[in-house]
Parts: C-alpha cells; sequence; structure tokens
C-alpha cells in the first residue's frame, strides 16, 4: 500500500547535487567526453544499446556517462527516451547475407566459402593486464590484405542444400511487437526472440550455459558467428519506393543442433538463432543457444522442466529494466505496509506470551 | 524540374542518409533558399531480422532517424530520412534530394554526392582489407606417423 507523503524536496535536491559532483569524480582529472565513450568503450555501448533496443551509438555513450558506468541504468535511461519518439516506420528484415563482415568464423567446416575470419578479437588474448595502456603507448596499426567483396554464404544454407538441417522458410508475416501490446503466453518464436535480443547479457548468458551443463541440453555446435555492418532499408511513403536509410553493426550466431527425424522425414540438424545490435558475441551465441532450448515443443522434444525450456520463466524474467524497477522498488518506503506487519507480529507475540503465563499459572 | 529514375533516387538518398553530418555540412556550407513541408522530425524506425536469417521476420529493435521535407524556390520538393538524430543533416540531405531533380544536378553531384560516394567506398574497403588480414590459412602438421 502506497500512501503520499511530502518531504524530503531538499534532501532529494542535494542528493541529486552530490551525484553529479561525484559523477565528475576528481576535477583534477580530465573529464569524459561523450565521443571518447562511443569510441573506446564501445563494446558497453553496444550492450547499452541492444538491451536498451535502440541504436543510437551516442545516446547510449550519454546514457553510460549520466549513469556513472552502471549499464543497467543506462539501459533505463535508453529505454526511457525511447517511448518518446514516434514510430515512423518498419524496417524490411535485413539480409544478413549481405553482411560486410569484419568477423565470421565456424566451429563446424575448417575450410568454407568466404573462410575463417577472425576480426577484432579478444580470442587468442592472454588475458594478461596490459600495463602499456597505463602509459600513452603506441597503438599498434591494423594490417591490410586484398579483400574481395564476394558476399558470404552462410554456413547453414550450404547444409540446406543437401537437406541436413531444417530449413528456415522465408515468411512475411508481420511479427508481434512487445513494446506495443503486452507479451502473451504462449509466445511464437517471434515475439521470443525480440524478448532475448533485448534481454540481460547476464541472464541469457546464465541460461544457455545451464542448458550446456545438462538441463534442457541441446547439443549445439557454432554453425557460424558473424560481426559486421548491413544496411537497414525502409519504404518511404512519400516516394512509393525503399531507401536504405542506414547502416548498422550486428552479431549474428546460427547454431546447429541435434537432429530430429520421424517416420516421414529423415534426420536432420535442427538450428538456433541470435542476432544482437552491434559487436555482441557472448550475448548473441547465448541467445541461439536459449532460442533453440525454447523450440522444445515445436521439434517435439520433452519437456524436462530445465529453466531455459521454460518459456515463462525465461520471458518473464530476462528483461532486465523490469526486474530492476520490480526488485529496486522494495527499497522506496513501505511505511504503511512495515507497520501493518510490525503490529501482526507484536499482536501474535502478545498473544503467545498470554497463552504461556496462562498455562504457568494452571 | 528534371525527371529522375527511382533508381538513381535511392542511390543518393542512401548516400546522404549514411553520410556523417560533418561532412555533408562542409560539402554544402550555403543551403539555398527553400520552405520547409516537414520540419525535421526525430522518430525511430524499428528494424526487423529473420529467424534464422531467412525465416519469420521478427523485431530486432529499435534505430534513431531524423526526417524531413523541403520545396525549393522553384517548387521541386527534396525529401531525406537520415540516421541518427541531426536535424540540420535530415534539412540539408532534403535540400540535396530537392537540388538533385534539378538542372544543378551535375554539379551536385559532382561535388557532393561522389565524394561522400567515395569516402564511403574507401571506408568499406578499409574495414574490408583489415578483415581479409586476419582470415586463416590453415595448414596441415606433419604427424610423426607420417614420416
Amino acid at each position: 500500500m502506497y500512501v503520499a507523503v511530502k518531504g524530503g524536496e531538499r534532501a532529494i535536491d542535494n542528493a541529486h547535487a552530490w551525484l553529479a559532483e561525484e559523477r565528475r569524480g576528481d576535477p583534477a582529472v580530465p573529464e569524459l567526453s561523450v565521443p571518447q565513450i562511443r569510441e573506446q568503450m564501445a563494446l558497453a555501448v553496444n550492450r547499452v544499446m541492444a538491451e536498451g533496443s535502440l541504436y543510437d551509438p551516442d545516446l547510449a555513450a550519454l546514457a553510460i556517462k549520466q549513469a556513472r558506468g552502471d549499464l543497467i541504468e543506462a539501459v533505463f535511461l535508453i529505454r526511457a527516451y525511447r517511448t518518446t519518439l514516434p514510430r515512423l516506420a518498419a524496417s524490411a528484415p535485413v539480409d544478413t547475407g549481405a553482411m560486410a563482415v569484419d568477423r565470421r568464423i565456424s566451429a563446424t567446416f575448417k575450410d568454407l566459402p568466404g573462410g575463417q575470419v577472425l576480426g577484432p578479437t579478444f580470442d587468442y588474448t592472454h588475458r594478461l593486464l596490459d600495463f602499456a595502456l597505463m602509459a600513452e603507448g603506441e597503438v599498434r596499426v591494423a594490417v591490410s590484405a586484398p579483400a574481395t567483396p564476394d558476399r558470404v554464404p552462410h554456413v547453414t544454407g550450404f547444409l540446406n542444400q543437401d537437406g541436413l538441417i531444417e530449413e528456415a522458410a522465408s515468411s512475411d508475416a508481420l511479427p508481434p511487437d512487445l513494446t506495443r501490446e503486452p507479451m502473451e503466453l504462449p509466445a511464437d518464436r517471434a515475439l521470443r526472440l525480440q524478448a532475448l535480443t533485448r534481454g540481460d547479457e547476464g541472464f541469457v548468458l546464465g541460461l544457455a550455459y545451464s542448458t550446456q551443463r545438462g538441463y534442457g541440453r541441446t547439443h549445439a555446435f557454432v554453425g557460424e558467428l558473424r560481426i559486421g555492418t548491413v544496411t537497414v532499408e525502409v519504404d518511404i511513403p512519400e516516394l512509393g519506393f525503399s531507401v536504405e536509410i542506414g547502416e548498422i553493426e550486428l552479431t549474428e550466431c546460427e547454431t546447429v543442433n541435434q537432429f530430429k527425424g520421424s517416420r516421414t522425414e529423415p534426420p536432420q540438424f535442427t538450428r538456433g538463432y541470435g542476432l544482437v545490435f552491434g559487436q555482441s558475441e557472448r550475448k548473441a551465441i547465448a541467445m541461439s543457444l536459449v532460442d533453440r532450448a525454447l523450440r522444445w515443443n515445436e521439434l517435439g522434444e520433452d519437456f524436462t522442466g530445465a529453466p531455459a525450456q521454460d518459456e515463462e520463466f525465461v520471458l518473464m524474467h530476462c528483461d532486465n529494466v523490469q526486474a530492476t524497477g520490480f526488485l529496486e522498488h522494495i527499497k522506496l518506503p513501505h511505511y504503511v505496509d512495515f507497520q501493518s506487519e510490525l503490529e501482526l507480529v507484536r499482536r501474535l507475540r502478545a498473544e503467545v506470551a498470554a497463552a504461556a503465563r496462562q498455562e504457568a499459572a494452571e | 524540374m528534371n525527371d529522375v529514375s527511382p533508381s538513381a533516387r535511392r542511390n543518393w538518398m542512401s548516400t546522404l542518409s549514411t553520410s556523417a553530418p560533418g561532412r555533408l555540412a562542409a560539402l554544402l556550407p550555403d543551403l539555398p533558399d527553400h520552405a520547409l513541408l516537414r520540419s525535421p522530425e526525430i522518430g525511430a524506425v524499428m528494424v526487423r531480422g529473420r529467424a534464422g536469417a531467412t525465416g519469420a521476420a521478427f523485431n530486432l529493435g529499435e534505430m534513431t532517424v531524423t526526417r524531413c521535407s523541403v520545396r525549393l524556390q522553384d517548387g521541386v520538393v527534396g525529401h531525406a530520412w537520415v540516421q541518427g538524430r541531426d536535424k540540420d543533416h535530415a534539412r540539408r540531405a532534403a535540400v540535396v534530394d530537392g537540388l538533385m531533380q534539378t538542372d544543378r544536378a551535375d554539379y551536385i553531384r559532382q561535388t557532393i554526392l561522389a565524394p561522400l560516394a567515395a569516402e564511403a567506398l574507401a571506408a568499406r574497403r578499409s574495414r574490408a582489407e583489415k578483415a581479409a588480414a586476419t582470415k586463416v590459412d590453415f595448414f596441415t602438421m606433419v604427424r610423426g606417423e607420417d614420416r
């Protein structure tokens, strides 16, 4: 129960002034600019864009600065801003097959058309702190090699040619949008993918890991992981044709999972899918594992009670803004609720004490 | 007003929408007289993907865009939809779209669109070349039993 209480304005005002001062830190240290965060904290920016569900690196960098580096607070700021924007259009589905790839690896085929392209990865680094970054050291320069402008084919595409993997048949059915209508369960795959791509990275990672450890095992191989830029194409009503209105960086993961077969269909691999704003590799892999685990029903598998198979458990708890809101609201004044609990406990204790006294007297 | 093909217009509009606001402003610092048919408006476009890259569409998340429509003095109408939240950029792009439908099209193409397109191509090529340098060349080790 909530009642309106007045007072505390001065304390709140002063708390926010102090917050601003603490955010700035030691004034002897130069202030961070938003472009510096955008350029040098790019993966934090990517995470805030993905979970904030709004692609705008400048705004994400500003949110990180304002939130003092608290990424969930930054996601909250982006979500709040997003609600102020009119929705002008929806894009045509992006063509990740036409992605300009910075990175593209496959764990299932060593030699594949387009090759294994490592890109700017942390893989194979030794995870030793680089003290040179504390000094103003020189930055190593990236090496160039001749590039071929060919389209890089999807691994699942050539597995599909042989019928070895289930088909992802194209459909232009209008997908549900959880930012417009409240989420209804059971959800279809499109709604699950939307919830997962904006879900909390830590939560989705933990669920994906649980499937690997046996809670809803899916035997996933990373068929392909690719990071790069795609164009976003929108029908412009005033023109009557579509225009590429932007370029965004995406990470896509396609898993190849253990097969199913039936009396009518020979065994074939199944698929999990992850697609996330920015360079967000861990999230994309995790998303594809959880997507696959949630498909148990459609693929005729058993529900083992694993959390990652439980659509309601996953979808209702993966959003960190919702989770934070409900979690943190319990720190706000609940004086009246608590007073009633306090009175109840006192009364119960008094009754117990009275009963004990009576027993002693008898 | 000249006849323009939709495919040509698509191309230049996309060059404008993905250009850096500062670059376009540097190439076209002064705008000709024009009226605002629709003042620059910031909004969002819902970006869609496909499950399994080729399957059913789903909503991936939104991106910021700014749109603007202008009318040049000779009555030509220019439209722009640009990525991001820069209102001046959207207005400038709409003016360029208008100018590309006039007699000044060749001049605008040479002085503004061609440099922007060349810079975008060079940036794309530079990234592709860096990626190419990280392509793995596998070689097979000779194992003991093969000797």
